[in-house]
């Protein structure tokens, strides 16, 4: 018996124990416990702000933790790991969602960068060339040395970053999210170089937000919930449902139930929110025609450029439109800036929340009143005490995590900075809310939570338009939907027939849904 | 013992504070002068008028600091800064004295009415502004770029103004600007520059501007978003920075009673840069502090007073400055401050939130 527990014990390539760390207003690790053994994919789980990405830093040395020890197997001390230099030099390795190797070298410069083989203080090409060339066929990668980086897809880029840290004799791979920005094909790609490099006797820490993926790949999970430890499972014994649970903590029907309570819609007689004639933009929006009513969620669809954002951007002036006519409660308006809209009673929560949503140095209060602000002028500030209630109400009503009002937006989160923008937008008391992507990169709870507000708002009478990459999202919550493709409209579905295959169908271009 | 706690933590809170540096390094100067001139802070009355070094520093750095306020909201809003501030406080000295003198070389009384020589000498430095604005703005030219084309113009145009002459105005109501006020024995251009602060921070008050121009410094694209006019808020900023410019001109050249062309405010847009940075507002825009950059002003200005008062020749105290504010900034660094951070073990473990903040961000 002894024997055996010996042999376990061998396997296991890094502990962390005990581990705690905690920010301003924040404990983000609490004793957390995380073990892994060479040749297995762990995948580690959880919500935005469940700790997963501080765990991450903490064993890469980009933070130090207050307490705890890491011990990596062969050395006898705990391990001190200051910076990502030390790290690597200990075996760890890290391939981001980002590449973060240099797009205009070869991938023979980029496999070797900073440890070029030389001959006589020179780079010896041939031999660089030539070892890069056997790296990638033992890693079943079919890739050309000499090409230039940036030639190759994002897949194969992130494949050379893996083949670089294990040519660096990595022990531990961790990958973060490194499957976001991959379809289908190149998904099952990486994840056969996984399997290769887990019977080469790596382990590798796979971070990822996409249940099935972890379920096609991984041996084992590790779930974390607001920076505590919920348990370490084998991957089989684990339904997906009791996963979720895990990682949100309660028992998880929520999702089926949305739909059924506000099953029942209003029927809409009423002057539309908005009319849209002929609207359009050269070179982004071919013209088309929209009506919203006041209490429902209109969706778009589509696929990744087909004009959606492109659409309702149009609408908010955000690219101002170049012909056709809008009209807001029946009344022609035009739009020549967002503030435009905005006066109208409009608002628009942007796709890409980092470039166009966040003011990220303002503090949580400034980035949620600056809408209401601008709005009302540069005259008219609102008092402090005023900013103040207005942010503790919109904190409180979207339960946002934050230390404090005068936290900078920076520090939250990237659900809770998506929260404090949709309370940004509440403010400003919108007639017309659109919001594309709001769920983007956000956690399975944040998520539901927004889908409800959503529909609660429509409830409210407040017209919405929905955007999302999740159609199954976008058929839970909304009641109409248009379908784009290649930058115009091309269709409009409502009661029976909204379902996934006529959405598909009608983005294919089969059957145009207008009836 | 948790007295000592109390203390430490009092202590990170002060140290923390985003003007302790420019602070520490006003004091340190200030200390060398000390050193230097052990009768520095020392002030008297003469004739009814104050005499010292420190009062001497501090009406020297009149200007200076006038155009750091505005040279803080220029940076903050754009992200770059206006270099053309000292040539545009040489066409604005150039307009005010021609309107006074009526075109002579020299005159002894006023030929047109004060106020209107000061109104055309503000309304031609505001519009050398929104020229800069202009390009910066809504043609998109790096800060740098744009106000390049006044830095080297500008003193042309103030030779055009004056008709290639140094025009001087011998008349003493016209030297009440840049000297002293019957019975008040403080300099009246301290009184400007108080002035201008006060008025530029109850606007920032009274006004949403701060808020708009640390948005549209932070991130433009999302500001537009929200219903800013980024393009109209970076225009305010460079006409306020223009019209700033023209009030240190007129100091300026109320000083030596006469407009040349050539001399007024020389070097002083570097200067005034460096208020900023040494005020510990970030050269790349965003959040902004007024008092930082007049705590810069007065530093750099005490600096200059102390190496004049070691004897450094004129042309070569660029040099020193230069090393000065070297060793200035590395100390205002994030790469120092993380590096002092990691060196001075004192109390650091465990870590304690407070102390934690930095490495969030």
């Amino acid at each position: 018996m002894k024997a055996g527990e010996k042999t376990m014990e061998d396997r296991i390539v890094l502990s962390m124990r005990s581990i705690n760390k905690a920010f301003p207003g924040v404990k983000a690790l609490k004793n957390v416990d995380f073990t892994l053994r060479s040749g297995e994919i762990h995948a580690l789980m959880g919500e935005n702000g469940a700790g997963k990405s501080t765990l991450i830093k903490v064993l890469t040395g980009v933070y130090e933790a207050d307490s705890g020890e890491i011990r990596i197997a062969g050395e006898d001390r705990p391990a001190s790991i200051h910076s990502p230099q030390a790290a690597q030099e200990k075996g760890i390795s890290t391939v981001y969602q980002e590449i973060t190797l240099c797009p205009n070298l070869t991938v023979a410069e980029n496999l070797f960068l900073g440890r070029e083989p030389r001959k006589a203080g020179f780079i010896d090409w041939k031999t660089m060339n030539r070892k890069s060339e056997e790296l990638l066929t033992g890693l079943d990668i079919h890739v050309s040395p000499t090409k230039q980086l940036d030639g190759c897809s994002i897949a194969v880029q992130q494949m050379i970053a893996i083949a670089r840290a294990v040519d660096m004799q990595c022990r531990v791979l961790i990958l973060d999210e490194p499957t976001s920005s991959l379809d289908d094909e190149e998904v099952g790609k990486l994840f056969s170089l996984m399997r290769r490099l887990k019977e080469q006797n790596v382990g590798i820490i796979f971070v990822t937000h996409f249940l099935e993926q972890v379920y096609a790949v991984s041996d084992r999970i590790t779930v974390l919930r607001n920076g505590a430890l919920v348990g370490e499972f084998m991957t089989q014994d684990l339904p997906r449902l009791q996963l979720v649970a895990k990682m949100m903590g309660k028992d998880f029907d929520d999702l089926a139930e949305i739909r059924n309570a506000h099953e029942k819609r209003k029927e809409f007689d009423e002057t539309p929110v908005i009319e849209a004639e002929n609207l359009g933009r050269r070179g982004s929006i071919k013209p088309f025609d929209l009506t919203a009513h006041k209490g429902e969620v209109m969706g778009f669809t589509g696929l990744l450029g087909s004009g959606r954002s492109e659409l309702v951007r149009a609408i908010y002036g955000a690219d101002k439109a170049d012909n056709g006519t809008l009209k807001i409660k029946g009344k022609t308006v035009r739009i020549n800036a967002p503030l435009d809209a905005m006066k109208k009673g409009m608002a628009y929560l942007p796709e890409d929340r980092k470039r166009d949503g966040i003011i990220a140095d303002l503090s949580v209060r400034e980035n949620i009143i600056i809408a209401l602000q601008a709005k009302r002028g540069m005259f008219r500030p609102m008092s402090r005490k005023e900013a103040e209630e207005f942010t503790d109400r919109y904190i409180d009503l979207l339960q946002i995590k934050t230390a404090s009002r005068e936290t900078p937006l920076r520090s939250l989160s990237g659900g809770n900075q998506q929260k404090v923008i949709i309370g940004r937008w509440l403010l400003t008391n919108p007639e017309y809310l659109i919001l594309d992507e709001p769920t983007r990169g956000i956690d399975v709870g944040t998520k539901t939570e927004i889908q409800k507000l959503i529909l609660s708002l429509a409830d409210e009478g407040m017209s919405v338009a929905f955007i999302s990459s999740e159609v199954e999202e976008m058929l839970r919550t909304c009641s109409r939907m248009a379908v784009l493709r290649d930058g115009e409209k091309v269709g409009e579905l409502s009661g029976a027939d909204l379902t996934q295959e006529k959405i598909m169908k009608t983005i294919a271009g089969g059957e145009h849904g207008n009836g | 013992m948790v007295m000592a706690e109390n203390g430490k933590h009092y202590l990170k809170k002060i140290t923390e504070h985003h003007l302790f540096l420019p602070l520490v390094c006003l004091a340190v100067v200030l200390l060398a002068n000390v050193i230097k001139t052990p009768n520095f802070f020392q002030v008297s009355i003469n004739n009814g008028i104050l005499y010292g070094y420190v009062v001497d520093v501090v009406n020297r750095s009149s200007e200076l600091l006038i155009l750091a306020v505005g040279m803080t909201l220029v940076t903050a809003a754009s992200g770059g800064q206006d270099i053309s501030v000292g040539s545009v406080m040489a066409v604005s000295g150039a307009v005010c004295c021609q309107v006074l003198s009526g075109g002579q070389v020299s005159v002894n009384s006023f030929q047109n009415p004060f106020l209107l020589a000061v109104l055309a000498a503000l309304a031609a430095a505001a519009l050398c502004g929104a020229f800069n604005g202009l390009l910066v703005s809504k043609i998109n030219i790096p800060p740098m770029v744009a106000t390049l084309i006044l830095y080297t113009a500008g003193r042309g145009i103030a030779q055009l103004v004056t008709n290639g002459q140094i025009t001087y105005v011998r008349v003493d109501a016209y030297k009440l600007a840049g000297g002293y006020i019957p019975g008040c024995p403080v300099p009246t251009p301290v009184f400007i520059a108080i002035g201008i602060v006060v008025l530029v921070s109850i606007i920032l008050k009274k006004t949403t501007l701060r808020l708009y121009i640390e948005s549209v410094g932070i991130n433009g694209s999302a500001s537009r978003l929200v219903g800013l006019n980024s393009t109209r808020i970076k225009f305010i900023s460079y006409v306020i920075c223009g019209l700033l410019a023209g009030v240190a001109g007129i100091v300026a050249s109320s000083r030596i009673y006469s407009a040349d062309a050539n001399n007024i405010g020389i070097y002083l847009e570097m200067d005034a840069i460096l208020a900023v940075a040494l005020g510990g507002n970030l050269l790349g825009g965003g959040k902004f502090s007024l008092a930082g950059s007049v705590i810069g002003a007065f530093t750099i200005q005490a600096l200059t007073t102390t190496l004049y008062a070691m004897n450094v020749a004129a042309d070569q105290l660029p040099v020193y400055k230069a090393i000065v504010v070297i060793i200035i900034v590395t100390l205002q660094s994030p790469v120092f401050r993380k590096f002092i951070a990691l060196t001075l073990p004192a109390g650091r473990k465990p870590m304690k939130p407070a102390e934690a903040e930095e490495e969030v961000q």
